[in-house]
């Protein structure tokens, strides 16, 4: 693969160099350190880059358009919706004004909550990640879970019919016209523009990453594998459900829990439980929440937590079943 | 010149607030810097992606904070 010369590189550092045995915790926490680090942020700015380049082509008010042409809850337009969610340039700041964007524009409540599960869950900081810890295959299926949930809690959603479950004054809002996109930008303007957002994602997670790539070190070095299966390996029926609770309140610091979550399934923990708890941790976020209430009635609010929540459980226990 | 953020109260909202007064204070501008945070009002003026920059009534940057050299930019092309 194409880290094998840093490997081999970070090898000649701990082991000739410093001297350090092969079998010594110190060495090995350092080698997986430095190996690590280099690997995950090289993949991350690839990742980043090319999702915040890709997303430079899509706008907000562009998937409002496009969405709202197609009216009608369809199965085509939860997937339509969820496939955008992760294209789409998003944060959890705007997930508001997108809500009522969307449902103004005639879009069906379901659809427009397929749009608000995949993007946060299925995001450049979370994919960068799981391709650096797990691999390329792991975050495709990552991918594909996402957008199951999203299709389907959607679905499900719109079929309960909770439309009287939206704030009302929701319904008397008019979404005016734009001030205007200004000029179309050129490719170069794309790449630089793509390059600079990037680099403010990685400046802001950087610390986080290193942290937590830090702690997972330690436990590389000193924690044997497998050590966890007993308590959350795929035997534990309740290590899903576990994995999900703690996962919610955990929002700002999705880059630092990562390392975490991939020396934990080294210690044992069963990979849907890894997963379910970083959808729980992207998805389910506790400051998304606060500012959901304020346009959907708590009943609604219970409902989308229930509902994305179970879906996450069920990828969860999926996995566990299938990859044993 | 009229300078307007559009956010509903989260955290790059504020962080754009204060990279704008910070740029407006360096060029020692005379704009009028006004703080949207009513979502009624945001919807009203056509923004769904927040936080956003309007500058004499022109969307300017939406769904990110621009650095306070890039406001500086974007208010020197307005001025």
């Amino acid at each position: 693969m194409v880290f094998e010369p840093w490997q081999a590189a970070v090898d000649w550092f701990t082991y000739s160099l410093l001297g350090l045995s092969p079998t010594s915790p110190a060495a090995s926490a350092l080698n997986f350190f430095l190996f690590d680090t280099v690997k995950i942020f090289i993949l991350l700015v690839v990742i980043i880059f090319a999702i915040t380049f890709i997303r430079s082509f899509f706008s907000p008010e562009k998937t409002r358009a496009w969405l709202a042409e197609r009216k009608g809850s369809t199965v085509v337009g939860n997937g339509l919706a969820a496939l955008l969610g992760i294209v789409t340039p998003f944060c959890s700041c705007s997930a508001v004004p997108l809500f009522i964007g969307f449902v103004e524009a005639g879009i069906p409540l379901g659809v427009t909550f397929s749009f608000l599960i995949s993007a946060p869950m299925v995001n450049e900081i979370a994919l960068g990640m799981l391709w650096g810890l797990f691999g390329w295959q792991i975050a495709l299926i990552y991918i594909a879970a996402g957008l199951s949930i999203a299709i389907v809690a959607g679905i499900v959603i719109g079929r309960l019919g909770m439309e009287q479950y939206v704030e009302e004054y929701v319904y008397q809002i008019r979404v005016g016209p734009s001030g205007g996109e200004g000029e179309k930008p050129t490719l170069r303007e794309r790449l630089v523009g793509s390059w600079e957002a990037s680099l403010d994602i990685l400046k802001r997670i950087w610390l986080y990453v290193v942290i937590g790539i830090g702690i997972g070190a330690l436990m590389h070095g000193w924690i044997p594998a497998g050590a966890l299966a007993e308590y959350a390996g795929p035997g534990n029926p309740l290590s899903v459900i576990i994995a999900v609770l703690i996962g919610i309140p955990l929002y700002s610091n999705a880059a630092g829990i990562l390392p975490l979550v991939s020396e934990l399934t080294r210690a044992g923990v069963a990979l849907g439980t890894a997963l379910a708890f970083m959808m729980a941790v992207t998805a389910l976020s506790l400051p998304e929440m606060i500012l959901l209430r304020k346009i959907l009635k708590p009943r609604l609010l219970a409902v989308f937590i229930g509902v994305v929540g179970t879906g996450i459980i069920a990828v969860g226990y999926l996995f566990n079943w299938i990859v044993r | 010149m009229k300078v307007e953020i559009f956010g509903n109260g989260c955290a790059k909202c504020h962080q754009l607030e204060k990279h704008v007064t910070e740029a407006v204070r360096e060029m020692d501008l005379t704009a009028e810097v006004v703080k949207v945070d009513d979502i009624v009002e945001i919807m009203n003026r056509g923004i769904i992606f927040t936080p956003a920059l309007v500058i004499d009534g022109e969307t300017k940057v939406a769904g990110r904070v621009p650095s306070v050299k890039e406001i500086r930019e974007l208010l020197t092309a307005g001025a």
